[in-house]
């Protein structure tokens, strides 16, 4: 599979049809893959490498290097491709610049150093491609919870938060220029980490500045450093979008018989 | 030197805990971090704490000053407290290290009285590193695992712990358990250089540091590898808020809604907006504040003390970064001879 | 509890001078009348309105003058924003000095001294200047080159007026960007007119201003043989400590707020370009 795939684009770039590649790099100790972009068949040759360990949503790091003009090939897994065509919808990337290569994906991988042992990546064990779970199987275990064991539960998860931004840069749906928590005249941009404002805001407000764009490529569960995860509130959303909205819940498909976001909707477990 | 059973190893605990809090590595739901003795809990022997120790010094978010502002009248309450005595049992050789580079900043003239404070109240009980894991490097920034620093160093021996005060306060400290353990032939611990093979074959304990120093900004600085290292780079700042020797911060105002607390918190010079001023920002791309943040720790900061490095191979980038880009990494790259 | 640094003290703003459409000049004095902290001319201090935030600022009057501290500002920031829209009276907080300063009692004793500003940058200068002033014998020759976008943006210019250009010790070159009404001195940019006074290289240069100006009169001081050693600038940064802990100005393995503000060229030939 690598060498098919290392020798596919490398016939690209020897043709001048790109000039240079997505992919992902082999690090030091075998499971620490990094993305990068590769230049020539060489560095391909040398560095390039797919493997269980190869969990990294690619499809952002276009939006940088689109603007870096040329052309791009870019290795997408299944649960990539959605992410790639919300950039492209949302004009966030050029599709002209961008050479597509579909790869398979058996699940990915993160490796626990001290328990010595790969772990599947959250967002995997329910994965709709793999079919192993039903999509919102998890949204439905929490959903069963009562209102105080599921706010016990996300105090217990959001409590960890470090308010590193790794979830927010990982997103492919939070392509703003600059980010409402980074401007101080926003008045919310706040680096101090006041429990109340993690566990309360941040990711809240998140989930909802994405809902209808969240693509659910899991990237927020992998990357967390503290392992919260935050797929399933994009999960929650989704699923009352797909309820209230249909399939296709994009802004582009409103129409007048739309529901109301005021409107209840049914799910969840109320008090 | 003293020992213990590890039977009686609760029973110290709870004497420790009795007089001042204790906080030890406890793993719990596949983490381990450093969390106050409840009783029944069992110190993690392996893995390192998820975050690093520098949060007892150093927490990511303190109150330095309450103010007030009415119409032309400032006021400026002064809300410091002498930090309580605690304890920090179980700390690893190369966190105990990171203390020295955090003193190295915090404790020069002016010194910092929020982290002073705490330093002061703090006893270290170190542990020596029986099962590095595979992420770990420590010996090549020249630490010793099987003969950590700190106030008191613990070694695990069989069904035994031995206890040893580096310090005159952990000599006072130990002093006060002394019907709990047992005195102990200096020698006892037989295994010293066993966990010194352990960690010299390691993985990354070869990484190589004598190419880096004080002396090579010229060397590093402008090399076309900072762009292939970031390329990938996020930004999130995850890596300097679980290294144990980041100490970069902010300080800001928040209205409380009965006056202004200003705070201090953990700031990375991964931020976009760290080096933001009125009129520009002398770092505009990723490419330059990643380069920062490894130039500071292999050149910078060993040019103004001694050649000492800002980083202790703890290996929290390696396993925290969600891009894996990590400090061996970028030292492999840049150290590497073509 | 033992001194901390990062706690201010109150400052009393008792005067308020309108120095150009948006530089003000603040005098601060403790609530005791008194001037908060002795100081050597090119250090800085941190001040702060509770609530929207704290910044640096360099000090502009100088050490001699013994009854308050003075501050001219540019407004470009909520910081600064503020501090122009308060009236006397306002209390702040003020902490410092922070910084190493211009080396008055060191290097420049005894030296010919060139002034070159430009805008805001005359700021840090004006406390070296009349420091100068009024330690005259102690130096040699002092030639003060400053230059702004018009008449209106030259800060201080009544002082200028009144005390520099009829002080005889002193020579003062001032220039405006373009040609204006009411104005019938020289006009041209900062470096040119540099180039154009011809000034002997045997001078030592202190030098402030917006980076584009540094960067065209170092070019045109180097080309006139002006050794790196020999110009002296102050930086500006983001700061938050003052004391070198934060790594706000780290530059290098120097922290512009505790090593610096006061660089020469060669000093800063030797950190990675930053700035």
């Amino acid at each position: 599979m690598q060498n098919e795939m290392i020798a596919n684009v490398s016939a690209l770039l020897a043709d001048g049809k790109v000039d240079r590649v997505l992919g992902w790099k082999r690090g030091e100790l075998g499971w620490d893959v990094s993305p990068a972009v590769f230049h020539t068949p060489r560095e391909l040759q040398q560095e390039f490498v797919y493997d269980r360990y190869c969990g990294a949503n690619l499809s952002k790091y276009l939006v940088a290097e689109c603007r870096k003009g040329g052309r791009l090939a870019i290795f997408l897994k299944p649960c990539d491709r959605p992410a790639f065509e919300l950039l492209v919808k949302e004009h966030r990337i050029s599709r002209e610049m961008c050479h597509v290569l579909e790869v398979p994906c058996s699940g990915s991988y993160s490796y626990d150093p001290e328990a010595e042992e790969d772990r599947l990546d959250i967002r995997c064990a329910a994965c709709e491609h793999a079919d192993a779970h039903p999509l919102h199987k998890q949204v439905e275990d929490i959903e069963a919870m009562t209102p105080a064991e599921r706010f016990a539960f996300w105090q217990g998860e959001l409590s960890r938060c470090i308010r590193c931004n790794a979830c927010r840069n990982a997103c492919p749906a939070c392509t703003c220029e600059s980010c409402v928590f980074d401007n101080p005249a926003s008045g919310v941009a706040q680096k101090a980490a006041t429990n109340s404002f993690e566990e309360n805001l941040f990711h809240i407000i998140r989930a909802f500045h994405v809902a209808g764009r969240c693509v659910d490529c899991g990237e927020c569960s992998r990357v967390c450093p503290q392992h919260i995860p935050l797929h399933l509130l994009n999960r929650k959303l989704i699923k009352e979008l797909r309820n209230a909205y249909g399939e296709d819940a994009s802004l582009t498909a409103f129409c007048e018989t739309d529901p109301e976001p005021s409107d209840v909707i049914g799910g969840g477990n109320r008090a | 030197m003293r020992k213990l059973s590890l039977v009686s190893l609760p029973l110290l605990f709870a004497a420790i805990d009795e007089r001042m809090p204790l906080y030890l590595p406890v793993r719990s739901d596949g983490r381990v971090e450093f969390t106050r003795w409840m009783g029944g809990q069992d110190i993690a022997f392996t893995g390192n704490t998820d975050r690093s120790a520098k949060d007892f010094f150093f927490p990511q978010s303190e109150e330095l000053m309450r103010l007030r502002r009415e119409g032309k009248r400032v006021e400026v309450l002064d809300t410091r407290r002498e930090a309580e005595d605690f304890v920090l049992f179980g700390v690893r050789p190369c966190d105990v290290k990171s203390f020295d580079i955090l003193d190295s900043v915090f404790l020069a003239g002016p010194v910092d009285s929020y982290y002073a404070t705490r330093r002061e109240h703090g006893v270290v009980v170190s542990l020596a590193c029986h099962l590095p894991s595979s992420t770990c490097f420590c010996s090549a920034f020249g630490i010793d695992a099987a003969d950590p620093a700190g106030d008191v160093a613990a070694w695990l021996a069989g069904d035994t712990l031995y206890l040893r005060a580096n310090t005159e306060k952990g000599e006072r400290w130990l002093a006060a358990y002394d019907t709990l353990t047992e005195p102990s032939d200096e020698n006892a611990i037989a295994d010293l250089q066993q966990i010194r093979d352990k960690v010299s074959a390691l993985p990354l304990a070869k990484l190589n540091t004598a190419v880096f120093g004080g002396d090579k900004l010229a060397t590093f600085f402008d090399l076309p590898d900072w762009e292939s290292l970031s390329v990938a780079c996020l930004g999130c700042g995850t890596c300097t808020f679980v290294c144990p020797t980041c100490q970069c911060y902010d300080i800001v105002d928040f209205y409380t809604g009965h006056g202004i607390q200003r705070l201090r918190c953990w700031d990375s010079c991964m931020y976009s907006d760290f080096t933001k001023m009125a009129h520009g920002n002398p770092r505009t791309t990723q490419r330059e504040r990643f380069r920062q943040r490894f130039m500071h720790k292999l050149v910078y900061y060993p040019a103004e003390h001694e050649g000492v490095f800002g980083c202790v191979g703890c290996g929290r980038c390696l396993r925290k970064c969600p891009q894996a880009l990590h400090i061996a990494k970028v030292m492999r790259t840049l150290g590497k001879e073509d | 509890m033992r001194e901390e640094a990062l706690i201010p003290h109150i400052g009393v703003v008792t005067e308020i001078r309108q120095d150009t459409p948006d530089v003000k000049t603040f005098r601060v004095v403790t609530p005791e009348g008194e001037k908060p902290f002795t100081h050597i001319p090119g250090q800085c201090a941190m001040l702060s309105v509770p609530g929207i935030g704290e910044a640096m600022f360099s000090i502009t009057s100088s050490p001699t003058v013994a009854a308050y501290l003075e501050f001219s500002i540019k407004k470009c920031g909520c910081v600064t924003d503020w501090l122009h829209q308060m009236e006397p009276g306002q209390q702040i907080t003020i902490r410092g000095p922070y910084g190493n300063g211009f080396p008055v009692e060191g290097d420049l004793l005894g030296k010919d001294l060139l002034f070159i500003a430009g805008g805001i940058g005359l700021a840090p200068l004006r406390s070296v200047i009349n420091y100068v002033r009024a330690n005259r014998q102690r130096y040699g020759s002092v030639r003060i080159v400053y230059g702004s976008r018009s008449k209106d943006d030259l800060v201080d210019y009544r002082e200028i007026l009144e005390e520099w250009q009829t002080d005889e010790s002193l020579e003062v070159y001032l220039t405006v960007d373009r040609e204006q009404p009411e104005w019938d001195g020289h006009v041209g940019f900062v470096p040119s007119y540099v180039t154009e006074l011809q000034p002997d290289p045997s001078q030592t240069v202190l030098m402030c201003g917006p980076p584009v100006m540094i960067k065209f009169t170092l070019a045109a001081l180097k080309e006139l043989g002006f050794a790196d050693t020999r110009i002296y600038t102050t930086m500006e940064l983001r700061m938050k400590c003052g004391v070198g802990k934060c790594g706000r100005c780290n530059i290098g393995s120097k922290y512009v707020c505790k090593d610096g503000p006061v660089f020469t060229f060669d000093q800063l030939g030797e950190l990675p370009d930053e700035y």
